[in-house]
């Protein structure tokens, strides 16, 4: 029973045409605070991100800068190939920033959801902005986001609830007071009224799982990447929105 | 304020000893019995139950006559009329396990703790709602005679 319930969940997935970015279940206000950057709020952490970008940091002695040169075309496309395998395991592009602070910089990583994390990923993401979706295809990529989507049809918690569940089966009804949306990925970090600050996906997902009273892993769990890699198959081909605004 | 699906709040915990649901049968009629332990349910403490997003939750889904709450949810049924579709048996057993009627239903168990997976430690070994916090609820469906939005 429980095995011919999974399969009838994974069969009514998304048909790739039917996809809708969150954006489209905002309100109009919120949708032109993300469609212009002067109205944006996340911009304020973005110019914190440029700025950051330039700034020397760890006993290296170098920016990001001093490698990558500027930013507009070193990371062109970088976020839209995220996450990605990267010595030996899948990362997001916040824990691939991470990898060059601890590497390359011989600087302390920059703690989960802290203003420079969030900062400086959605300056590198942003660059990447209206480029589609494109996950890597390697062994290694790949084999994340098979397990993320098991977890994605996974019925989790005290209310027994699957992310399929809500959001391919219930997306665009009500949940309470919110519009549930398809969880596509494009635009995180985002910004979000109602934290009057940014988040990243991994905040969101968190989030989804203790609204059904799940188990839910720390930042940067591998589960956690994992299920971004899935998002980011599903989002194959949409274009990226960072910085996204969210109620 | 509106209600987000934002997590991270506390929900209140509901401490009581999970009963097996495999001990009511499962006949068309529902659960004629009220659940071992629990009083005559109460109308106006259900009522309470259900408006409360952290305890009952069914706002979260339902609709329902309940005017103060607003930003109600459009996932299930109105339950206006609940109690002239449904006997309280078979409203007990759609509170305790509504999975049994429908395998695939997205309403969540209230009186069940097994066949669950990865859930908070907090919430491990806990049903949703204790067996009185059912029978009050399940009284309160019972006065919703009138379907007339
Ligand atoms: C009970 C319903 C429910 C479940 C189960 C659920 N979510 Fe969500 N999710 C929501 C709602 C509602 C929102 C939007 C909240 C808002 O922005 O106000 C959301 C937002 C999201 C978003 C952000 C979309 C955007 O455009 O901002 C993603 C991604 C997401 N969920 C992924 C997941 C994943 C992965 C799981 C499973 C681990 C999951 N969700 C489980 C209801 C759910
Ligand atoms: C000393 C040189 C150096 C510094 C400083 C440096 N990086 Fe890197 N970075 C690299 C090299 C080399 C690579 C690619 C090779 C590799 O995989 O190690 C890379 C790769 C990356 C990637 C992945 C690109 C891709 O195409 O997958 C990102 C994102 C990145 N760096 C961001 C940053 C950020 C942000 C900073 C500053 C916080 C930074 N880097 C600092 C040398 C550096
Ligand atoms: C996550 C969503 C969800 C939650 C939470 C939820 N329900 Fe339901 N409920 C449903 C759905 C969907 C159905 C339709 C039956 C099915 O799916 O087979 C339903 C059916 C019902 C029915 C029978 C149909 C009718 O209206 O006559 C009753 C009564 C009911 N729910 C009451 C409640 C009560 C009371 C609560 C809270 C204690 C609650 N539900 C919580 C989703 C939910």
């Amino acid at each position: 029973m429980k095995l011919a319930a999974l399969i009838m969940i994974a069969a009514s997935a998304l048909a790739a045409d039917e996809r809708r970015s969150g954006a489209d279940f905002v309100s109009p206000a919120t949708q032109a605070m993300q469609r212009d950057d002067a109205q944006n709020p996340a911009m304020l952490w973005i110019s914190g991100g440029e700025a950051q970008w330039r700034t020397p940091a760890g006993s290296g002695g170098k920016s990001c800068a001093s490698c990558h040169g500027d930013a507009r075309d070193s990371m062109r496309g970088v976020a839209a190939r995220f996450p990605a395998f990267h010595q030996g395991r899948t990362v997001n592009l916040n824990q691939r920033i991470n990898i060059c602070r601890e590497q390359k910089q011989q600087a302390r990583p920059l703690p989960a959801e802290s203003e420079e994390l969030l900062g400086l990923e959605a300056y590198v993401a942003m660059q990447s902005r209206g480029m589609p979706v494109a996950p890597p295809q390697d062994a290694g990529t790949t084999a994340s986001a098979a397990r993320g989507r098991q977890l994605y049809f996974q019925r989790i918690g005290q209310l027994n609830l699957s992310c399929a569940q809500c959001h391919d089966q219930q997306w665009g009804k009500r949940l309470s007071g919110s519009t549930i949306p398809q969880a596509h990925a494009a635009a995180y970090p985002i910004y979000r009224l109602e934290w009057q600050g940014m988040g990243s996906l991994q905040r969101r997902l968190r989030n989804c799982m203790s609204g059904v009273r799940a188990e839910v892993p720390a930042f940067g769990a591998q589960e956690l990447v994992e299920l971004e890699a899935w998002l980011a198959v599903r989002d194959q081909g949409m274009k990226i929105e960072t910085p996204g605004v969210r109620p | 304020m509106s209600e987000r699906w934002r997590g991270g709040r506390t929900a209140i915990a509901l401490a009581i000893a999970a009963l097996s649901s495999a001990a009511f049968a499962d006949t068309g009629a529902g659960i004629p019995q009220p659940l071992p332990g629990a009083e005559p349910g109460d109308a106006a403490r259900g009522r309470a139950i259900v408006a409360n997003r952290q305890v009952g939750l069914c706002l979260l889904c339902h609709t329902g006559p309940i005017a103060e709450e607003r930003f109600q949810g459009n996932l299930a049924s109105d339950l206006r009329g609940a109690g002239q579709r449904w006997s309280t048996a078979q409203l007990r057993l759609r509170i305790v396990d509504a999975s049994r009627i429908n395998p695939l239903t997205i309403m969540p168990s209230y009186y069940k703790t097994e066949g669950l997976t990865r859930v908070a430690a907090s919430h491990a070994g806990k049903t949703i709602l204790t067996a009185q916090q059912v029978e009050d609820v399940v009284a309160w469906l019972q006065t919703l005679k009138d379907n007339t939005p």
